[in-house]
């Protein structure tokens, strides 16, 4: 065949035939006669190479496979990756809002006043100030959403409200004191830290449980995709309850006494915990003892955050610090001192990476602090409340920064803080009840279980470690070879090394070694005979497939 | 999205989005629901995947209820299943009292029976065209019955050829108008003769199985009383190989796609795939029944076959796989002589000992009837997951545990112990002697004695 045959029969195969409905005939032929004709297919745009390589980062499929059959087996894999890889980055296109952002100089001296004056109406009214000087100061918390949020008084003010319509869904005074307040999976369920216990309400108010497993907590985290409700306490224990059959999974007493700056890693679930001797400890359920300790500060650490890729944590330390650590290394990246008298107390990390600050009553925000060539001369936008700030939260898929402070609740716009883009089977702001009800039922079906909380495995990892073990077991049961030596005797006078006296040697040397080899094959058999017949009446021993992520000693 | 240029010093844009882009516009609507790749967007990701593939496990064994029914109705032991080559939902079954059954599977149902011989119906094979099959019996007669399209079975054969000798086993050729029957010896019968045209002896054992290649027509593989498989070819004078085994093969099924793949079913609990080619070695060896396995019978796919065990279970094999990858038993069912895979793919019929024919289905979890298209994406879903996730230990182990009759779990454990102990002394005789002196011999040869040609 020729290789113009050959192009013609491509280009037909591109074609789609379809049947077209022919206008109805005038003379009155057949209404529903069909004629055929050929289509071109839409050929899709190659996406720019450009755009691939940033979804391309992680994967690396290269590397030697012994035979044929992994090598095909290779390539197919890498045909599915490439697949997604494509799609991922086509979808791209698909993106419908965009980052926001501001652009001019001295950006720091920009206002609250002056983006309410340029900005549209629905972002005037995401900048507003409840005065609540009651019972103030105010801990506060935004659903997974972005759409709900929670606020505590330390005095037993707590209030629950959809903040974009400020719709109110309860308004309670707990008579307690409250330390902290944090939504559970979804809007219809919050967890307040009360003076004794932990109690969960729901968004009508009304009280659900009293966890009497949590008492004296200081902090409230919430892991959604686990159920777990984290909460460290004043008398130094850690525990983590699940809040889907109610149980204690694990309980830790820390022995770093009182424990009041609690950080999560959203992506590995790694609990940080800052202590008063300037060290951040890392914790996981499965394990009694920290998973590691880094020393951040020369004295005590005021806060944590980890930002949203779970690459990069911020300290603040007692003295003027605020560090910024890469966690894939454990290595400070960079590190910005304040001025004498001025301490930076709170930090979050918005979706984006800009990192709140807060200064007694002042909160900066900086961008691209955690690049490691970053040294904040100014930072990006600047806020200043009346009173002392005593909680600060980026709203999730907003560009709004909610700031709780001694005399109520302020909400200020940060152009540019909050994922634009969201995914609706992830969060969505604007869920109806259907969906809400139905993410529930999906999230509890997957659940994961917390044994899975580790600070460096993946599931998807090969375990090679436990399979080379198992492998150097299996070979030193079984049939032992002894090994070959090399050996070449000494040469030795009168005759000592003529042809048949030396081969003689080499054979005598090689066969004291075999049967050396032959007496410990035989008596280790024998040892481990016994100790598996030992082994088999002991219970406990059987390995479950969650042992790996076991902290090993 | 607002975008405010001011004459002072500075430009503002901040995300603001429109509800109304992303609410459904009426309740008839589905709901929009973006999406954003953006890994970070997705923590866990890859654990809630291995959760969904767990619990898709877990649903699997807890939907496995292969049995579908039993067709009750003969009077006797299952002597032999077939089925039409055509026809979906008609399957023959005959018994030891000579009745002969032909079951209608949509209804469950037994559409017509005759009392086809005189004392045990020895083989049974269906015609292509689906008008007409044939018996032989322990009467020595050859008998051929028409059957409607309805599955109506004339109480008259339509014609009988009688022998001398009892034929043990029938089977059809796929085109021509030719069959073969063995007993004695292998005859070859072609049109209205009374006389077979040809007739194939090799050595002095009687032949008891026999089976057509459904590619390579003119193939025909015997299973022989002297331990023995051999293939003919029917356009030549004598046979092609003989492959004798160390124990019986009771049974031979062709690999549907592949016409030189065939599984014996042998006496020594085990089944041997073999490569016509090179049948020096065995292609695969199956193991996991612990008592004969008395039938076998390909899926229409080729890729699986079901095995019929005389330790009453029913077990499946992947064709290039070891050991099997599933087991049917009930407590009722006995020994299990004969194995039918149906041509849809999605149903395995069995015929035992005490009297029944039971229906099952070819995939234990499989949900019948139509599905839905968002019963087929979950479906699909849930095998992809199982698939990517399987090697995970708790995986591997839920969907490989069956709870089996005690019977056959104490016989696998004991049967275990006795290969091991096998092997254990193999080695120390090899270890003990001169080297060289036991060689090392493949699993998969170890059952051959002698192959000639």
């Amino acid at each position: 065949m020729d290789s113009f045959d050959k192009t013609e029969k491509q280009a037909e195969k591109t074609k789609i035939r379809y049947f077209v409905p022919r206008e109805p005939d005038p003379n009155g032929g057949g209404k529903f006669s069909f004629v055929r004709r050929s289509k071109e297919v839409i050929q899709e745009k190659p996406v720019p190479k450009e755009k691939l390589k940033k979804w391309r980062k992680n994967e690396s499929l290269k590397g030697k496979t012994r035979t044929k059959f992994h090598t095909q087996k290779l390539k197919d894999k890498k045909k599915v990756l490439d697949n997604v890889i494509e799609k991922s980055a086509r979808s791209e296109f698909l993106r419908t809002e965009e980052a926001g952002e501001i652009v001019g100089e001295n950006v720091y001296q920009v206002t609250q006043n002056d983006i309410k004056e340029k900005a549209d109406e629905a972002t005037q009214q995401k900048i507003f100030d409840l005065r609540l000087n009651q019972f103030g100061p105010y801990r506060i918390d935004y659903t997974r959403n972005g759409r709900h949020l929670v606020i505590g008084g330390a005095k037993g003010h707590v209030a629950a409200f959809d903040w974009q319509t400020k719709k109110l869904h309860c308004e309670i005074n707990v008579m307690e004191t409250v330390a902290d307040v944090k939504w559970l999976h979804q809007e219809t369920l919050f967890a307040v830290a009360q003076k004794k216990w932990v109690y969960v309400y729901d968004n009508q108010g009304i009280e659900v449980h009293c966890l009497k497993h949590l008492d004296s907590v200081l902090r409230l985290e919430f892991l959604p995709y686990h159920f777990l409700l984290c909460s460290s306490s004043s008398k130094g224990y850690l525990s983590y309850l699940d809040v889907s059959i109610g149980k204690e999974v694990s309980g830790i007493c820390t022995k770093q006494g009182r424990l009041d700056v609690m950080g999560l890693n959203p992506q590995s679930a790694v609990v940080y915990l800052g202590h008063p001797n300037g060290t951040v400890s890392l914790w996981t359920p499965s394990s009694k003892e920290p998973a590691a300790k880094i020393l951040c500060h020369g004295s005590a650490v005021r806060d944590v955050a980890i930002d949203s890729s779970g690459v990069y944590m911020a300290t603040s330390g007692m003295d003027r610090r605020i560090k910024i650590f890469d966690l894939r290394m454990y290595k400070e990246l960079s590190k910005y001192q304040y001025h004498h008298k001025q301490c930076p107390g709170l930090l979050d990390f918005s979706q984006k990476g800009l990192l709140a600050v807060t200064r007694d009553n002042v909160v900066e925000v900086f961008k691209d602090f955690t690049s490691q060539a970053y040294r904040p001369e100014k930072p990006y936008l600047y806020h200043r409340c009346e009173r002392l700030i005593y909680d600060v939260k980026f709203c999730p898929y907003e560009d709004v920064l909610g700031i709780g402070y001694q005399l109520g609740f302020s909400s200020i716009v940060i152009p540019g803080a909050g994922e634009a883009n969201f995914d609706a089977y992830e969060a969505n702001p604007y869920q109806s009840k259907a969906q809400r009800k139905q993410g529930e039922v999906r999230l509890l079906l997957d659940k994961v279980k917390p044994e899975m909380i580790t600070v460096d495995t993946n599931i998807t990892n090969v375990d090679l470690e436990t399979a080379k073990e198992l492998q150097a077991e299996r070979e030193k049961k079984k049939y032992l070879k002894p090994s070959k030596i090399d050996f070449t005797p000494k040469h030795k006078m009168k005759g000592g090394s003529s042809g048949v006296k030396l081969i003689q040697r080499i054979k005598g040397v090689q066969e004291q070694n075999l049967r050396q080899a032959v007496r410990t094959i035989v008596r280790t058999k024998q040892v481990e005979g016994k100790l598996d017949s030992h082994n088999q009446n002991r219970k406990g021993l059987q390995k479950s497939a969650l042992d790996r992520f076991k902290k090993k000693n | 999205m607002a975008t405010v240029v001011r004459r002072k010093d500075f430009s503002l844009k901040v995300l603001s989005r429109n509800p109304e882009n992303y609410r459904r516009e009426t309740k008839l609507d589905i709901h929009k629901a973006p999406q954003n790749p953006e890994s970070y967007l997705h923590p866990f990701a890859i654990e809630r995947e291995y959760q969904r593939a767990l619990n898709a496990t877990k649903l699997e064994r807890v939907f496995a209820k292969p049995f579908l029914c039993g067709l009750e109705g003969h009077r006797d032991n299952i002597e032999c299943l077939a089925k039409f080559p055509t026809r979906l939902s008609h399957v023959l079954s005959a018994a030891s009292d000579g009745e002969i059954r032909l079951w209608d599977l949509s209804t469950k149902k037994c559409i017509s029976n005759v009392v086809a011989h005189d004392g045990l119906v020895r083989g049974m094979c269906a015609h292509r065209s689906g008008n007409f099959f044939l018996s032989c019996g322990q009467d020595a007669n050859v008998k051929f019955w028409a059957c409607s399209e309805e599955g109506h079975v004339t109480q008259e054969p339509v014609r009988t050829i009688l022998n001398k000798h009892v034929y043990q086993s029938i089977d059809h050729h796929e085109k021509d108008d030719t069959f073969v029957t063995c007993g004695q010896s292998l005859d070859v019968w072609a049109g209205d003769r009374a006389q077979p045209y040809q007739s194939y002896t090799w050595g002095l054992d009687s032949m008891h199985y026999v089976k057509f290649n459904r590619i390579e027509t003119h193939l025909v593989a015997v299973a022989a009383d002297d331990r023995s498989i051999m293939l003919y070819d029917i356009r030549g004078g004598a046979g092609v190989q003989k492959l004798i085994m160390r124990m019986k093969t009771n049974a031979i099924s062709w690999n549907p796609m592949q016409a030189y793949i065939f599984t014996a079913a042998c006496d020594d609990y085990n089944l041997y795939t073999y490569d016509i080619r090179n049948l020096t070695m065995a292609a695969n060896k199956h193991e996991d029944h612990i008592a004969a396995v008395m039938d076998v019978d390909y899926a229409p796919t080729g890729k699986e076959f079901a095995t019929a065990g005389y330790d009453r279970a029913v077990r499946i094999f992947n064709a290039v796989e070891g050991h099997s990858r599933d087991v049917y038993t009930t407590k009722r069912m006995q020994r299990v002589n004969h194995i039918l895979w149906s041509m849809d793919n999605k149903y395995i019929l069995s015929g035992s000992d005490e009297m029944n024919v039971r229906l099952w289905k070819s995939k234990a979890a499989e949900k019948l009837g139509v599905l839905k298209p968002r019963e087929k994406t979950a479906f699909n879903t849930a095998e992809t997951l199982k698939r990517t996730f399987k090697d995970h230990p708790e995986i591997k182990r839920i969907s490989r545990h069956r709870h089996l009759p005690k019977l056959i779990f104490s016989q696998r454990k004991e049967l275990r112990e006795i290969k091991e102990a096998q092997k254990r002394k193999e080695s120390n005789r090899r270890f003990h002697s001169k080297p060289g002196a036991v060689p090392f011999q493949p699993e998969r040869k170890k059952q051959i004695v002698e192959l000639k040609d």
